[in-house]
């Protein structure tokens, strides 16, 4: 337990200033009233959905919860059921064996609910684009609010995304 | 690595096989085509590891009903190949005993083949209705628990099927194949220049070993030296990946006992080191620096220094950690005696990677089979006997320790000189494999050439096709609440896997 405690003081506070929001990145108008993103802004339920991705945007999703990013200091957290959340915030270009599994996700979250498109798999398509085996992109599958592209976009832009997804906008 | 390559006919390759298995050699990868444009029918290709090197047979097959014997048998990892095989290409493994589909699901007719080279890549079907049998277990008290594809955490889909007595697993089957983006079909409207790109896209966590595997088969297509200082350049990206793997899943591991405090500083030391890659390569996955010819990235004289002081300073935060975890009961009363994969099974079942070495399959390219500039780096292996959580934890940390040490060595002894040759041309029908000791296992990448600098066929082959199977039988006798710490001690590729 020492150890642990000593290990921890040296260490110290890493965590470091969270990104603006970037309302390029927004991809509707909102649909949510203001009152609703109040209770967004501080206290957010995220789940993830891997739509079929390579496995590189989770690498960056896993990166916003370590100590630098820090996403839980600003309210957020990832949660394991759909039912329990307020944002879905999805990868990959949706392969078709994927595709009944979202649109599952999505029903099964409660409204008011937001949609984050994370790499640019889930943009367009990315290098994979639509296909015999691939939706080619999460627009085509559910409604998305925010897209973040990148390959795989740096953790700071997917924060970014999540905080545009709940500020008020222009 | 030395290899070898040859045709054969249906009873010399079982015979091919059952001597490999017999010499204690494995199967590597097992994958088909379309060779009816070339007049000829279909072919079926076998990557097998005897301790001499690779051997690669081709087993031509007839245009019309095309079949193969099946090799279940010999290498009961070859099941799953196998049915991807005949979703795939229509190809039969004759008296297999599991036909199931895998890679198909809903998404094509039954009666399509989508690396046929009729079947269009655009071509987009109805989704079908998507049953899949899965194997019943019976008996009084007996549950089952569907999992997936959507997991609780941050994971990539896959589906398993639990059957339980109270917190007891009796039987896990996985159903994978939700991540298939139809990566062959696309690889096939490249050029081989093109094909780098996608190569390092397939799985994301080991982008720097699929570039290189994927780099080595076309220069191998041109019998292409690339220059010494791009070749220790890949190295050193390499073990930087392995390196930023084990430091992730060391962390989850932590996690997953609620152990925070590991994950915490774990993926601390991730982000530091991420940030290294990006500082001095521009990307912090390393993603597009490795492609046929060479490398596109290089050190910069100030680098060097910044680069050793990084490598030292995670060794000692490293090593402070390997202490915590070793001392903390709790941790070790998680880790130690589950998910045990003992060490016969793992060789009956062709366990590979650090997971294989964690239950004494002592098999690593980079020391076994060195290809530049490992010949001059003498790797060392880390292994175990125990083939437990705890062992694999033991591995990871070595893995970690050794990489620095190549890491260093790497820095202090990189030539100088170019770093990108453009490749000649490349003949039509040349057949290339590159072979890479990625941080889980062996990469292999098999390239044919078609006209004009394009691929024909391409087939990325993942070492989790041959270790998921083993994480079915390591969860058996162990409770549910343990499952995501031993699908952790593993992290197997499902996007790798799905192709």
């Amino acid at each position: 337990m020492y150890q642990i405690i000593k290990q921890m003081l040296r260490t110290g506070i890493k965590t470091e200033a969270p990104p603006e929001a970037d309302e390029s990145l927004r991809v509707v108008q909102h649909r949510l009233q203001e009152d609703i993103l109040k209770h967004f802004g501080h206290a957010l339920a995220i789940r993830h959905v891997d739509a079929g991705s390579c496995n590189g945007c989770e690498l960056e999703i896993h990166c916003v919860n370590n100590p630098y990013y820090n996403i839980e200091g600003l309210g957020i957290n990832f949660v394991a059921s759909p039912r329990h959340a307020d944002m879905l915030l999805v990868t990959g270009p949706v392969t078709k064996n994927m595709e009944i599994a979202l649109r599952r996700t999505y029903d099964a979250t409660p409204e008011p609910k937001l949609v984050v498109a994370i790499g640019d798999c889930g943009c367009t398509g990315g290098i994979y684009g639509e296909n015999y085996a691939s939706c080619g992109g999460i627009a085509n599958v559910i409604p998305v609010d925010v897209a973040v592209p990148g390959c795989p976009p740096t953790p700071l832009a997917i924060m970014q995304g999540i905080l545009t997804a709940i500020s008020k906008g222009a | 690595m030395p290899a070898w390559r040859g045709t054969v006919d249906a009873a010399q390759f079982r015979a091919a096989c059952a001597q490999v298995r017999e010499h204690g050699g494995r199967l590597i990868a097992l994958w088909g085509s379309d060779e009816r444009a070339q007049g000829q029918g279909f072919a079926l290709h076998a990557a097998l590891m005897d301790a001499p090197g690779l051997i690669c047979l081709t087993l031509p097959l007839a245009a019309e009903n095309p079949a193969y014997p099946s090799i279940i048998d010999i290498f009961p990892t070859a099941n799953r190949m196998q049915r991807a095989i005949y979703d795939l290409l229509g190809m039969v493994a004759q008296d297999s005993p599991d036909t199931r589909k895998w890679l198909r699901h809903g998404a094509w007719p039954e009666d399509q083949f989508p690396l046929r080279k009729e079947f269009d890549l655009k071509q987009q079907y109805p989704l079908e209705d998507d049953a899949y049998p899965f194997v019943t277990v019976t008996g009084n008290g007996v549950h089952e628990i569907p999992v997936g594809p959507v997991h609780a955490g941050t994971i990539e889909p896959g589906h398993f099927r639990f059957s339980i007595i109270g917190e007891r697993v009796l039987r896990l089957e996985q159903r994978l194949g939700y991540k298939h983006k139809g990566v062959e079909k696309l690889a096939e409207t490249m050029t081989i220049e093109q094909g780098a790109r996608l190569a390092g896209r397939i799985s994301g966590d080991s982008t720097v070993a699929y570039a290189w595997a994927y780099a080595m088969a076309a220069e191998s297509l041109v019998n292409f030296t690339p220059e010494p200082r791009a070749v220790w350049l890949r190295a050193l990206l390499l073990e930087r990946e392995r390196i930023a793997n084990h430091l992730g899943d060391l962390g989850y591991l932590g996690n997953d006992l609620a152990l925070a405090f590991g994950f915490a500083q774990f993926w601390r030391l991730k982000e530091d080191w991420l940030r290294g890659s990006q500082a001095v390569f521009g990307h912090r996955y390393l993603m597009d620096s490795i492609v046929p010819g060479g490398v596109t990235v290089d050190i910069k004289a100030a680098d060097y220094g910044r680069l050793i002081k990084a490598g030292d300073e995670l060794e000692r935060e490293v090593r402070i950690l390997r202490d915590i975890y070793e001392e903390h009961a709790g941790a070790q009363d998680r880790f130690v005696t589950t998910g045990r994969v003992k060490p016969d099974l793992a060789a009956n079942l062709g366990l590979t990677g650090f997971a294989g070495r964690a239950s004494a399959q002592s098999w690593d390219l980079r020391a076994q089979y060195p290809s530049a500039p490992y010949d001059q780096l003498d790797v060392r292996m880390a292994t175990h006997r125990n083939g437990d959580v705890a062992a694999r934890v033991i591995v990871r940390f070595e893995e970690v320790f050794e990489s620095l040490r190549l890491c260093r060595l790497i820095l202090d002894r990189m030539p100088s000189g170019p770093i990108l040759t453009p490749l000649p041309k490349v003949p039509e029908n040349a057949f290339g494999i590159g072979m890479v000791e990625g941080w889980r296992g062996e990469v292999l990448m098999a390239l044919h050439s078609g006209k004009d600098n394009r691929i024909e066929r391409l087939h990325p082959h993942d070492p989790s096709w041959q270790n998921w199977p083993l994480l079915e039988h390591a969860i058996i006798g162990n409770i549910v609440p343990d499952f995501p710490l031993i699908n952790k001690s593993f992290n197997l590729s499902y996007t790798g896997q799905d192709l």
